[in-house]
C-alpha cells in the first residue's frame, strides 16, 4: 500500500494511457462491426465469407500481429497505432458474429410490418432494425470492452505504456505488489467501462427492460397456471 | 375501387401462389378473402401495397396502375394491420399509432393528439398511451394495430388475419368493434381470414379461395349461403354438415330456432323489435 501511495502519480498516468489505448479499438471496432454484421445478416453470399474471415482473424496470435504491424502499416516500432490497430482488428473479429446474430434476432414480423406501413430501407435500418438489435449489440460490446481493456496490457511487452508496464516491471524486479496493482487497476478499468455501457444501454434502450420483465412475468404466470 | 386484372404471382422458388386472379373490390365496402392456409390470401393482399409485385397482370386503384406508383409512398397511404400486430416493440403505444404520420412529416404534437383520438376510436383507454406493446394484452395490441392502420386516414385498409391470434371472446369483441368503426368511417377494407364465420360477419363481398388464389365463389354472404357454387363451397361454409340449416320448433308457445346439430340458436321474434 505504501508503494502504491508513493507511486500514485505514475500509476495514474499509466491508467490514463491504458484508457486512451482502450477506447479507440472499442469504439472503432464497434462502429465497423455493426455495418459488416448487417451485411452478413442481409446477404447470404457475404455471410459465409465475412464470418469465416472474422473467425480466422481471431485465431492469429495477438502478439504476432502487434509485432507485424510496423511492417504492415509502415509505422515506427513504438507507435501506439500498432497496438490500437491490432486491438481494433480483434474487436471487429469478436463483434461481427454478435452483430450478425443481433440483426438476425430482430423479429421478421416487425420488420415486415415496418415495410408495410411505409418505412423505406434507410429509415427502417436506423429507426427499426438498429434499435431492436440494440440489446444483443450491447451484450457483444460489453464483451469486446472487457477483452480490449485486458489485451492492452500486452502492449507492455513491446514497450508501450499502460498498466501492463506494472506487470513487466514488477516481474523483472520480482515485486508482487506492483504486479497486483497492475491487475487490480486493469480490472477496475474494465468494470468502470462496463458500468458506463450498462448505464448507456438503460438510457438508450428503455423498452428492453420492460420487454424482458413482461416476458418474465408471462412465463411465471404460465408456470403458475400450470402448477396451480 | 381496387381491380385485379389477370394477376399471377410465381415466387422465385417456383411456387405459383396466385394464378390468373380477376376481381373488383368496390370502394367503401369490406371485401373478405377467405380460404385455407396457403391459398394465396396474404400474397394477394400484399400485392395491393406492393410488398409483393405480380409476375403477370396488373392491379389498379381507381384509375392508377399501381406498378407506376412509388412503393414507399403508396404504402404510407394504405393502412395495414397484421396478425401479430407487428407493432414496434421499442416505441410506446402513442408513438406506434403515430408512426406513419411522423414518417410523412406531420409534427409531433399534432401526431400525438391524433394518436390519442384514435385510441378512443378503437376503444383503448388513453392511460395506456405511454406503455410499450409488450405491456398490453393480445387484444389490446390488435386494437393498437388497427389504430395505427387508421392513422393516416387511408381510403384503403388491408387486414391480414388481424384477429387470428386472440382468444374467441376477445375476437368477437374486436369483430364487433370493426363493424362499428366501418359503419362510421366507410373505408375500402380488404380483410383476410381462414374463418368463414368471420368472413360472413364482416364481408359485404366474400371471396372464397382455393389453392393458387383460384376463386371458388364471389358474392354477398347471403348469395353464397343460398346458392353455393359447388361442393367445395358447400363444405367450406358448413352447409353439408347441416350446420347452417336452421329449423323452428315450438317450445312452450315460443318459436325457438334450432341449428342442424340440434343446438338452440335463438328465439324467433314476430317482427316487433324488443
Ligand atoms: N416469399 C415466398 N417465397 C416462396 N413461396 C411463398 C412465399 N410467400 C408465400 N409463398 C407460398 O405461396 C403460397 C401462398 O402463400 P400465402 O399467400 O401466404 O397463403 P395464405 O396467406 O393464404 O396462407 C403458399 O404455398 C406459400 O408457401
Ligand atoms: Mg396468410
Amino acid at each position: 500500500m505504501t508503494w502504491v501511495l508513493a507511486n500514485i502519480e505514475q500509476i495514474w498516468s499509466l491508467t490514463l494511457d491504458h484508457i486512451l489505448l482502450s477506447v479507440p479499438p472499442i469504439l472503432v471496432g464497434f462502429l465497423l462491426a455493426v455495418p459488416i454484421g448487417w451485411l452478413a445478416h442481409r446477404y447470404r453470399v457475404s455471410r459465409g465469407v465475412l464470418l469465416t474471415v472474422c473467425g480466422l482473424l481471431y485465431t492469429i496470435p495477438s502478439l504476432a500481429l502487434i509485432v507485424a504491424m510496423p511492417t504492415l502499416l509502415g509505422t515506427k516500432i513504438l507507435n501506439p497505432a500498432n497496438l490500437i490497430v491490432t486491438l481494433t482488428i480483434y474487436a471487429i473479429a469478436l463483434m461481427v458474429r454478435t452483430a450478425t446474430d443481433a440483426f438476425d434476432a430482430v423479429s421478421k414480423d416487425v420488420t415486415q410490418s415496418a415495410t408495410a406501413v411505409g418505412f423505406g430501407g434507410w429509415r427502417r435500418f436506423w429507426q427499426v432494425e438498429l434499435p431492436l438489435a440494440g440489446p444483443v449489440l450491447l451484450a457483444g460490446l460489453r464483451v469486446v470492452s472487457t477483452s480490449t481493456v485486458s489485451l492492452v496490457t500486452l502492449g507492455a511487452l513491446v514497450g508501450m505504456s499502460g498498466l501492463g508496464y506494472l506487470f513487466t516491471n514488477g516481474y523483472q524486479r520480482n515485486f508482487a505488489t506492483e504486479i497486483l496493482t497492475g491487475i487490480v487497476g486493469t480490472v477496475l478499468i474494465a468494470i468502470v467501462f462496463d458500468v458506463v455501457l450498462v448505464i448507456l444501454g438503460r438510457m438508450l434502450l428503455p423498452w428492453a427492460r420492460v420487454d424482458t420483465a413482461a416476458r418474465r412475468n408471462a412465463k411465471t404466470a404460465t408456470t403458475k397456471a400450470v402448477t396451480a | 375501387m381496387i381491380t385485379f386484372d389477370s394477376v399471377s404471382k410465381r415466387f422465385p422458388d417456383g411456387t405459383l401462389a396466385v394464378d390468373d386472379f380477376n376481381l373488383t373490390l368496390p370502394s367503401r365496402t369490406t371485401t373478405v378473402l377467405v380460404g385455407s392456409s396457403g391459398s394465396g390470401k396474404t400474397t394477394l393482399l400484399r400485392m395491393i401495397n406492393r410488398m409483393v409485385d405480380p409476375t403477370a397482370g396488373s392491379i389498379r386503384i381507381d384509375d392508377d396502375d399501381i406498378s407506376t406508383l412509388e412503393p414507399v409512398k403508396l404504402r404510407r397511404s394504405i393502412g395495414y394491420v397484421m396478425q401479430n400486430s407487428g407493432l414496434l416493440p421499442h416505441r410506446t403505444v402513442a408513438d406506434n399509432i403515430a408512426t406513419v404520420p411522423l414518417l410523412s412529416g406531420v409534427k409531433r404534437p399534432a401526431a400525438r393528439t391524433q394518436a390519442l383520438e384514435l385510441m378512443d376510436t378503437v376503444g383503448l383507454d388513453r392511460s395506456l398511451a405511454e406503455r410499450y406493446p409488450s405491456q398490453l394484452s393480445g387484444g389490446q395490441q390488435q386494437r393498437v394495430g388497427v389504430a395505427r392502420g387508421l392513422a393516416v386516414n387511408p381510403n384503403i385498409l388491408l387486414m391480414d388475419e388481424p384477429f387470428g391470434a386472440v382468444d374467441p371472446l376477445v375476437r368477437s369483441e374486436l369483430q364487433q368493434e370493426l363493424v362499428r368503426i366501418q359503419k362510421d368511417l366507410a373505408k375500402t377494407i380488404v380483410f383476410v381470414t381462414h374463418d368463414i364465420d368471420e368472413a360472413f360477419l364482416l364481408g359485404d363481398q366474400v371471396v372464397l379461395l382455393k389453392t393458387g388464389g383460384k376463386i371458388a365463389q364471389v358474392g354477398t354472404p347471403a348469395d353464397i349461403l343460398a346458392n353455393p357454387a359447388d361442393d367445395f363451397v358447400n363444405t367450406f361454409v358448413g352447409a353439408d354438415r347441416g350446420r347452417r340449416a336452421l329449423r323452428i320448433e315450438q317450445v312452450s308457445g315460443r318459436q325457438v330456432v334450432v341449428d342442424g346439430t340440434g343446438r338452440i340458436a335463438g328465439i324467433l321474434n314476430d317482427g316487433t323489435p324488443t
